[in-house]
């Protein structure tokens, strides 16, 4: 229960970030926290006390494995999220250059 | 930027480069082709092979990177990768359904075995380097083109 | 459990300061930084393949993110409704802080999942689909739809981006002509 609020608080502080913050790459690195804070809320929901990593070997019989099917969805998840975060800067690089500010609120006074 | 830095960083980084990289492009195709029997899979893979060209780009300069693997040969990866895959998943339909597992299975714990597993995973380690890549060669494009205009003002 | 804590705290003490640090570039840097004990975190749950991914991925995305800030580190304008829009956004951050404790109690208890699907996955990954990593054998195999629309999503951010630094369309009378190399 500590480790889901703790993990709960990282999602708010992303969240905090988004919602108040003016300039476009740190609104960026609160969107990048609260995806960090979801994959990780999947990991822990999928972690099994005393269990092994699900790869089976061929010396020994591994029983009590963790949940595989949270780590599978977090895994494609991950890699989207790159592709996002990436699609996000280039719009941004793309601000900057019409607009010479990252700044939102100047955004608009500043057109031509 | 200076038309030197264009060219690329120091001596020393250009030599470790030299040295490096391709075990780490050996270490990508590694960590691709063993993803159904050890920790890793197509998408680590895929993006290990990625940074290694990034590694290349960053140490030499876009051109010597860009000769290496041009920007058309990087489309006709990305393109070819979803192919694969998409054929794959449609070959199922012979003997069955999508995405029927439809190779022989093998001997567990070998590097041939478990059916279309590999094959998919070098469909989709191919698609993801070669996409993330194409982005990041775009992005860095853009970035010199911001600040050749801003020399110019 | 308590090295778990230990790195959570680690991560939420590197967020706090990638929140406020005025200058961009140490704020993407600690970001990179949060990512890297994610990894570890990774690691201590038993996840080796996540944790191999997100660390290339951390590493590609922090060389994106540092190109995207170098030497454009703009001061921060401070001026506005400071006071009012702090009050809204905490706000709404302590409803969601109330409506997430009371969904938190009714998840089962932190180390005792329910496997009612991962089970199957767990027993028959192996003698039916042949892979050792059960989580390539789930990815590929039994939910190969959830990568497949993962690739359709990946080539439509690649085309996005490629869309948008490219210079042919729009373009004005002057540009024409010396910019034709790119794009």
């Amino acid at each position: 229960m500590s480790l889901y609020l703790l993990c709960l608080s990282l999602f708010l502080i992303g969240l905090y970030c988004v919602l108040r913050k003016r300039n476009i790459i740190k609104i960026i690195v609160g969107i990048i926290i609260c995806e960090y804070a979801v994959n990780l809320f999947f990991v822990l929901v999928a972690y099994k006390i005393g269990g092994r990593s699900p790869i089976h070997s061929p010396e020994q019989a591994i029983e009590n494995m963790v949940d595989a099917l949270p780590q599978a969805v977090v895994l494609t998840s991950i890699v989207i999220g790159l592709a996002t975060t990436a699609l996000l800067i280039g719009i941004a690089m793309r601000i900057y250059q019409k607009y010479g500010t990252f700044d939102i609120t100047k955004i608009r006074e500043l057109n031509g | 930027m200076s038309r030197e830095h264009d060219k690329g960083m120091s001596v020393i980084v250009k030599t470790i480069t030299r040295l490096t990289v391709g075990l780490i492009f050996l270490y990508g195709i590694h960590i691709l082709s063993h993803g159904h029997v050890s920790p890793g899979g197509g998408f680590a893979g895929g993006i290990i092979v990625a940074l290694s060209f990034v590694h290349l780009m960053l140490a030499y300069g876009k051109d010597v990177a860009l000769e290496k693997l041009p920007r058309g040969v990087t489309s006709l990866f990305e393109g070819m990768g979803a192919i694969i895959f998409l054929s794959i998943a449609l070959i199922g339909f012979t003997s069955g359904y999508f995405f029927i597992n439809f190779l022989a299975k093998g001997e567990p714990f070998r590097l041939f075995s478990a059916g279309i597993i590999p094959l998919c995973n070098i469909a989709i380690g191919l698609k993801v380097g070669a996409g993330l890549f194409a982005i990041f060669v775009a992005l860095v494009l853009l970035k010199f083109d911001t600040e050749s205009k801003e020399n110019k003002k | 459990m308590i090295d778990l804590h230990l790195l959570l705290i680690a991560m939420i003490i590197g967020a706090i300061i990638a929140v406020e640090v005025k200058d961009l570039l140490s704020s993407v840097v600690a970001l990179g930084a949060v990512g890297l004990v994610l990894s570890i975190a990774f690691l201590v749950l038993k996840a080796p393949d996540v944790a191999i991914t997100q660390l290339v991925v951390e590493i590609l995305a922090l060389i994106i993110l540092i190109r995207a800030t170098l030497r454009k580190d703009l001061p921060f304008s401070a001026s506005g409704r400071w006071v009012l829009n702090t009050f809204i956004a905490v706000c709404f951050i302590g409803v969601i802080l109330v409506v997430a404790y009371k969904c938190f109690k009714d998840l089962p208890e932190f180390g005792y999942p329910i496997m009612r699907v991962a089970e199957t996955y767990l027993k028959e990954g192996l003698p039916k689909t042949g892979a050792a990593n059960i989580i390539a054998s789930v990815i590929l195999d039994y939910r190969a739809f959830d990568t497949l629309g993962e690739a359709t999503v990946l080539f439509t951010a690649v085309i996005g981006v490629l869309a948008l630094v490219r210079r042919i369309g729009r373009k004005r009378a002057d540009e024409t002509i010396s910019d034709k190399e790119e794009y």
